[in-house]
């Protein structure tokens, strides 16, 4: 991890001081244990405040889109993926950006820890290869890392980033033999109005508070639907009906696009699974198109373009 | 002093307490569903966990909720008539609340009750509640009340506080109201010394355990010159305009007014946020707050410069929920450190 810290430095440093870009978007270290927070460096001299560790957990692709200077960004499998979703669809200009790839093992979930720890605090705490190390008031705790990823890094097929312009240390095996839809089948064997039910229960913790949109990278409408007052599209209240309408639209709208980055999830401060409906939807566009976001420059976006041998089973 | 002031209730009769409680009041109190802890209103399923550290939401929505229909109406364009005026009038208790959130409630009621035209609709339920606190022993790391007017066993904001001395809840008497409450319970046994000895030493440990300080001393002063200050330019980089912070903040409580129509048109006030883009998007399409920048400055110029100037303190409590809950660590009390330290012409 200290090497790649070190190379993700030396990385960007070289970048700034050969004027190749003018800023790089990283990690440093957050306020908190075990978190980080982004990191905006447009000088040579800070950039040893850039870290990298199991705690970068911000999809750093959200802050390039609307960018007009050169960037160099950070880029975990996930974040790599969607730097191509957005400048496929020409969010910024794919020469604006440097893509420093990183390999990744997956990132912690806190929540996990959180649960695990019931209302214990975490004070301190160390990330290594196969550890975490927390330490709090009366208890000092070594958690086996695999228990504390996110749920989409456990099945993540690109840990390392398929598309890159720099890539720093050496490449990590992918993930073969996780059946990465394994969790959509359980509400694929729910009827209905048992998925209905369930959606209902899952919504209705909602506050509205929107940061499942403003953290995805995807969400860059200048004007969101649920924004939209003259005349308003949409409901705004947190009354079920307008807060499920919210998700099925956002759902629908990432579709083809999404590449489960876990970023909604973890945002949620309500602890929604938000990335259920969506991995569901992943796995349709998987099955009809064959298609998978942000690993190539070359494939069209399935919902993009029409082919006449699209499936048409729907028009009834 | 209140005759009666302290009084001792042993934690498994409390669901006795609630119970009786439930007979004159709605009870709003924590309640713990999977791995969120927060107020809701107690019934029978619905039973009140008090062994949490902080909930996640505040308690403001029982005076302010997040979608609150102030009265519907049925228009034919040249008529209107208003059909309902669905103010609660029913006693509540709101029982669990922490002292942060509890002087919350302090402030929200100077600005809820400020100027000619006083929010009734947050007053009304206001008067009709009697809040029963809950003191913290064991304050998070992220938790910085003392430096924003508060304690973890204060008393601001409440009628009655529970003190958690092991098996028992010490409850004390701090207002009329609160002793009018504890009246109805002459079940309840009077507390021995050791009792409220016990107390003060947890109080006093409390105390000391809030070790995060932030320094407000000369913020507000310091913020009427860096309106147009570069450290905006740099410090909101990293939002992401959502609405944790301010959602899930107990003294935040901007909203919005809309028209819900159907046969009837319900007219709804819901929570906004000065996070949001279309805060304050106007009708003509020009929005003052353009960008992360000016909005990230709304919120810290409101909670530490425009409150201080119109109430006289800051619209912080030091809870600490956003500085926990922020999906990308933006922690503001690093913001308020850079602006104490900041040098400003």
């Amino acid at each position: 991890m200290e090497n790649i810290e070190n190379s993700i430095r030396e990385v960007a440093e070289k970048l700034l001081r050969e004027k190749k870009v003018d800023l790089i978007i990283g990690y440093e270290q957050g306020t908190l244990p075990l978190r980080t927070t982004p990191c905006f460096v447009d000088k040579v001299e800070d950039v040893q405040k850039l870290v990298w560790n199991a705690s970068c957990d911000v999809n750093l692709s959200k802050y390039v889109v609307g960018r007009k200077e050169k960037v160099g960004v950070v880029a975990k499998g996930c974040d790599a993926r969607l730097i191509v979703v957005c400048a496929i669809e020409k969010q910024f200009p794919r020469e604006n950006v440097v893509i420093i790839g990183v390999p990744c093992l997956g990132v912690i979930d806190r929540k996990k820890i959180e649960a695990k720890l019931e209302d214990k605090e975490v004070l301190e705490a160390t990330i290594e290869d196969e550890q975490i190390k927390v330490k709090g008031e009366g208890f000092e705790l070594v958690l086996p890392k695999k228990d504390f990823l996110c749920d989409s890094c456990l099945t993540c097929k690109h840990r390392n980033p398929p598309i890159y312009d720099v890539f720093v240390g050496e490449k990590v095996p992918e993930i073969t033999e996780a059946n990465e839809f394994a969790e959509v089948s359980s509400l694929e064997s729910k009827s209905g109005e048992e998925r209905w039910e369930h959606f209902k229960e899952e919504l209705s913790k909602c506050i509205r508070c929107y940061a499942c949109r403003n953290v995805c990278p995807l969400c860059y409408c200048k004007m969101c639907f649920v924004d939209q007052t003259m005349p308003a599209w949409f409901g705004k209240t947190n009354d079920l009906s307008d807060t499920m309408i919210y998700h099925i639209v956002r759902a629908f709208h990432v579709a083809g696009r999404c590449v489960d980055c876990g970023a909604c999830s973890r945002a949620c401060p309500m602890d929604i699974n938000l990335r259920e409906l969506m991995k569901k939807i992943e796995k349709i566009m998987k099955e009809r198109y064959g298609y998978e976001a942000g690993v190539s420059f070359e494939e069209v976006p399935p919902l993009g373009e029409f082919k006449m041998e699209d499936s048409q089973e729907f028009i009834k | 002093m209140f005759p009666m002031k302290w009084k001792v209730i042993e934690k498994s009769k409390l669901p006795v307490l609630m119970a009786e409680l439930a007979k004159e009041n709605e009870v709003f109190a924590p309640v713990k569903e999977k791995s969120i802890v927060s107020f809701e209103r107690i019934s029978s399923e619905n039973q009140a966990y008090l062994d949490f550290r902080n909930t996640k939401k505040p308690p403001k929505e029982v005076f302010f909720p997040q979608t609150e229909t102030l009265f519907t109406y049925r228009t034919d364009k040249k008529n209107v008539e208003v059909l309902e005026d669905p103010a609660v009038k029913g006693k509540r208790v709101l029982l669990g609340v922490r002292p942060c959130d509890a002087r919350s409630f302090a402030l929200l009621d100077k600005f809820f009750s400020s100027g000619e035209d006083k929010d009734v609709y947050y007053l009304e339920k206001r008067k009709n509640t009697t809040i029963v606190g809950l003191a913290c022993n064991a304050p998070l790391s992220t938790c910085f009340c003392t430096s924003m007017g508060g304690n973890p066993f204060g008393k601001e904001g409440m009628d009655l506080l529970l003190q958690d001395i092991n098996d028992q809840y010490l409850i004390e008497t701090v207002t009329e109201r609160g002793e009018e409450l504890i009246k109805k319970f002459p079940w309840l046994k009077d507390a021995e010394k050791a009792d409220i000895e016990r107390a003060k030493k947890l109080s006093e440990d409390a105390e000391k355990a809030v070790k995060s300080k932030v320094s407000v001393k000369n913020v507000s002063e310091k913020l009427d010159r860096m309106f147009d200050d570069p450290m905006w330019d740099q410090i909101y980089q990293r939002c992401l305009g959502c609405g944790v912070c301010t959602f899930l903040c107990p003294t935040c409580c901007c909203f919005d007014i809309l028209d819900e129509e159907t046969e009837e048109v319900k007219r709804v006030r819901i929570w906004d946020s000065c996070q949001f883009s279309c805060f304050t998007l106007q009708g003509s399409g020009h929005n003052p707050r353009p960008s992360g920048k000016e909005r990230m400055r709304q919120r810290i110029m409101h909670k530490f410069n425009y409150f201080v100037k119109n109430y006289g303190e800051s619209f912080c409590v030091g809870c600490g929920r956003c500085v926990r809950e922020c999906p990308v660590n933006l922690d503001i009390r690093e913001v308020v450190g850079a602006i104490s330290t900041r040098q400003v012409e």
